[in-house]
C-alpha cells in the first residue's frame, strides 16, 4: 500500500471504513488516561496551583495548531507537484481543524494566563504570532468557500498556504527570537526536557491523545469531503442530463414567482 | 517589457484618480489618528512611525485589488499569460509599475505626513527609508493574494484578510528599524537589514507564487 494507492477515492474510503473504528477506540482510551493522569495523577504546582493543569490542554493543542499548518503545507506540496487527488481533500479538511486547535490554545491560554500573568492578553511574540495563524486559518477557510470550482480553490489555496508557511516558521522560533513574556520551549531541547517526569509523563499521554485526536478528526473530516464532492458531481450530472425537463418547469415556475 | 511597464504605468495612474487616491486615503488613515488617541503631540511623535507605516500598508492594500482584475475583466491578461513571456517577469513589471504609481507617490508623502505626528528631522529620515525599502515587499506580498484572488467578483476584502497576516513581519522590521532608529542608533542596523532581507525574498517569492495563482485561474 503506497500514497499512489491511495489515490483512488473509494480505496481510500474503504480504509477509512476499516480504520476509523479502532482510531476512535483509540483516541476516547488515550484521552481518557490522559485526562485522568493530568486531573488526578500528576502534582500540583509550587508555584501555580491548580491552574498548571490548563497546560495539558493548552500545550497540545497548540502544537496541533502547528501540526494542522504542517499537514496543509504538506498536502499543498501534494497537490502542486503530484496533482494527488486526496491531498486537495486533505488540505481542506485539516482548515477548519487547524482553526480549532488555534482557538483552543488561545482561549485555554487566555484563562490560564489570568491567574498567572494577571491578563487575558498581553502582545507577547508568541500569542500574537498565534493570533496571526488563526487569522491566517480563517483566511484559508474564506478562501475555500469563496471559489466554486473545487479544483482551482485546491491550486490556488495550495499557493497561499505555502506562501504562509513563513509565519510558522516565526511562530515557532518567536519565543526564541524575542524574549517577552511567553516560556522559551522546556520540553524539546537539545539539553533534554527541563520538566519533571512526574508532569512530563501526563503532557506527552495527552500530546498522544491529541495526534490521535487530530487524525481521527482528519480521516472523518476527508471522507466527509470526499462524500460531499460525490454530490456535488452527482448533482451537476443530475443537472446536465435532464436540462429540458428542469427548464420547462423553471418557465412554469416563474410566471407564479412573479405575481 | 518596457511597453508593458509604461502601459501599466499609465494604467493605474489614470484609473480612479491613481497616485493621488491612494495618498489621499494615507492622509486620512493619519488624520483620524489623533482623533482617535487624542492630540498629544508627545505621544503621536512616538507613535507616529508606526501609524504612518500603518497607513502606507492599508493604502497599499486599497488599490491591489484591481492589479491583475482589471486586465482579467478585458481578456489582457489572458494574452499576457498566452504571449509566450515568462509569466513571473510580467507579474514583476506589473508589480514594479503599480509601485511606481501608488508605492512611491506613498514614500513621497512621508516626509510632509510626518510633520503632522510630530517627529523629528532624524525620524523623518529613516521612517520614509523604511518605506522606500519596506514599500516594493508589501506591492510583492499584495501580489500573491491579488494573483490568488483573480477570479472572484468581489475579491478585495479576502484579499486584505489574506494579505495581512503575510504583511506583519514586513511591518515589525520596517516599524522596529524606524523607531530603534530615534531611540537608539545602534538598533537600526538589523531590522532594517532584515527589511532589506524581507524585500528580497518578496522579489522572488511574489512573482512565483502570483504567476501560479494567475495560470491556474487562466484554466
Amino acid at each position: 500500500m503506497t500514497l499512489y494507492d491511495l489515490a483512488n477515492p473509494t480505496r481510500f474510503l474503504k480504509l477509512v471504513k476499516v480504520l476509523l473504528p479502532w482510531l476512535i477506540v483509540a483516541t476516547v482510551a488515550a484521552l481518557a488516561v490522559g485526562l485522568y493522569f493530568a486531573f488526578f495523577v500528576a502534582p500540583e504546582d509550587y508555584q501555580q496551583g491548580q491552574t498548571v493543569r490548563i497546560m495539558f490542554v493548552h500545550v497540545p493543542a497548540a502544537q496541533l495548531a502547528l501540526m494542522c499548518y504542517a499537514m496543509m503545507a504538506l498536502s499543498s506540496i501534494g497537490s502542486l507537484v503530484w496533482k494527488h487527488p486526496l491531498a486537495d481533500v486533505s488540505a481542506k479538511a485539516s482548515a477548519p481543524i487547524g482553526a480549532a486547535f488555534t482557538f483552543l490554545a488561545l482561549f485555554s491560554g487566555a484563562i490560564w494566563g489570568k491567574p498567572m500573568w494577571g491578563t487575558f492578553w498581553v502582545w507577547d511574540a508568541r500569542l500574537t504570532s498565534f493570533l496571526v495563524l488563526f487569522i491566517m486559518y480563517l483566511g484559508i477557510i474564506a478562501l475555500w468557500k469563496a471559489i466554486e470550482d473545487p479544483i482551482k480553490a485546491a491550486k490556488v489555496n495550495a499557493i497561499i498556504t505555502l506562501v504562509g508557511v513563513i509565519n510558522v516558521v516565526i511562530i515557532k522560533f518567536s519565543v526564541e527570537w524575542w524574549n517577552t513574556l511567553h516560556q522559551p520551549p522546556s520540553i524539546i531541547r537539545a539539553d533534554g526536557p527541563a520538566i519533571h517526569s512526574s508532569i512530563l509523563i501526563p503532557l506527552g499521554l495527552m500530546a498522544l491523545a491529541f495526534v490521535l485526536l487530530f487524525v481521527t478528526l482528519h480521516l472523518m473530516s476527508m471522507r466527509n469531503e470526499i462524500m460531499r464532492r460525490r454530490i456535488r458531481a452527482m448533482r451537476m450530472r443530475a443537472a446536465s442530463v435532464a436540462p429540458a425537463a428542469s427548464s420547462s418547469t423553471v418557465t412554469k415556475a416563474a410566471p407564479a414567482g412573479a405575481r | 517589457m518596457k511597453c508593458l511597464f509604461v502601459r501599466e504605468y499609465q494604467l493605474a495612474n489614470r484609473v480612479g484618480g491613481g497616485a493621488l487616491i491612494g495618498v489621499l486615503f494615507f492622509l486620512a488613515v493619519v488624520t483620524i489618528f489623533p482623533f482617535g488617541v487624542g492630540p498629544d503631540m508627545i505621544l503621536l511623535s512616538r507613535i507616529g512611525a508606526a501609524i504612518l507605516w500603518i497607513g502606507a500598508l492599508l493604502a497599499t492594500l486599497l488599490g491591489l485589488d484591481r492589479l491583475f482584475q482589471a486586465d482579467r475583466e478585458d481578456g489582457s491578461l489572458e494574452l499576457l499569460v498566452m504571449s509566450g513571456r515568462s509569466l513571473e517577469l510580467v507579474v514583476l513589471i506589473k508589480c514594479a509599475a503599480h509601485w511606481a504609481a501608488t508605492g512611491l507617490p506613498l514614500v513621497l508623502a512621508t516626509p510632509v505626513l510626518s510633520l503632522f505626528v510630530g517627529l523629528d528631522f532624524q525620524s523623518i529620515v529613516l521612517v520614509t527609508l523604511t518605506l522606500l525599502v519596506g514599500a516594493p515587499a508589501l506591492t510583492l506580498v499584495g501580489a500573491v493574494g491579488a494573483g490568488v484572488t483573480v477570479s472572484m467578483r468581489r475579491g478585495g476584502v479576502l484579499l486584505s484578510i489574506l494579505v495581512i497576516p503575510l504583511a506583519i513581519p514586513i511591518l515589525i522590521f520596517g516599524v522596529s528599524a524606524a523607531t530603534a532608529g530615534a531611540i537608539d542608533s545602534n538598533n537600526f542596523l538589523v531590522p532594517f537589514l532584515f527589511l532589506c532581507a524581507l524585500t528580497l525574498f518578496g522579489l522572488v517569492v511574489g512573482p512565483l507564487a502570483a504567476a501560479a495563482a494567475l495560470r491556474v485561474s487562466g484554466d
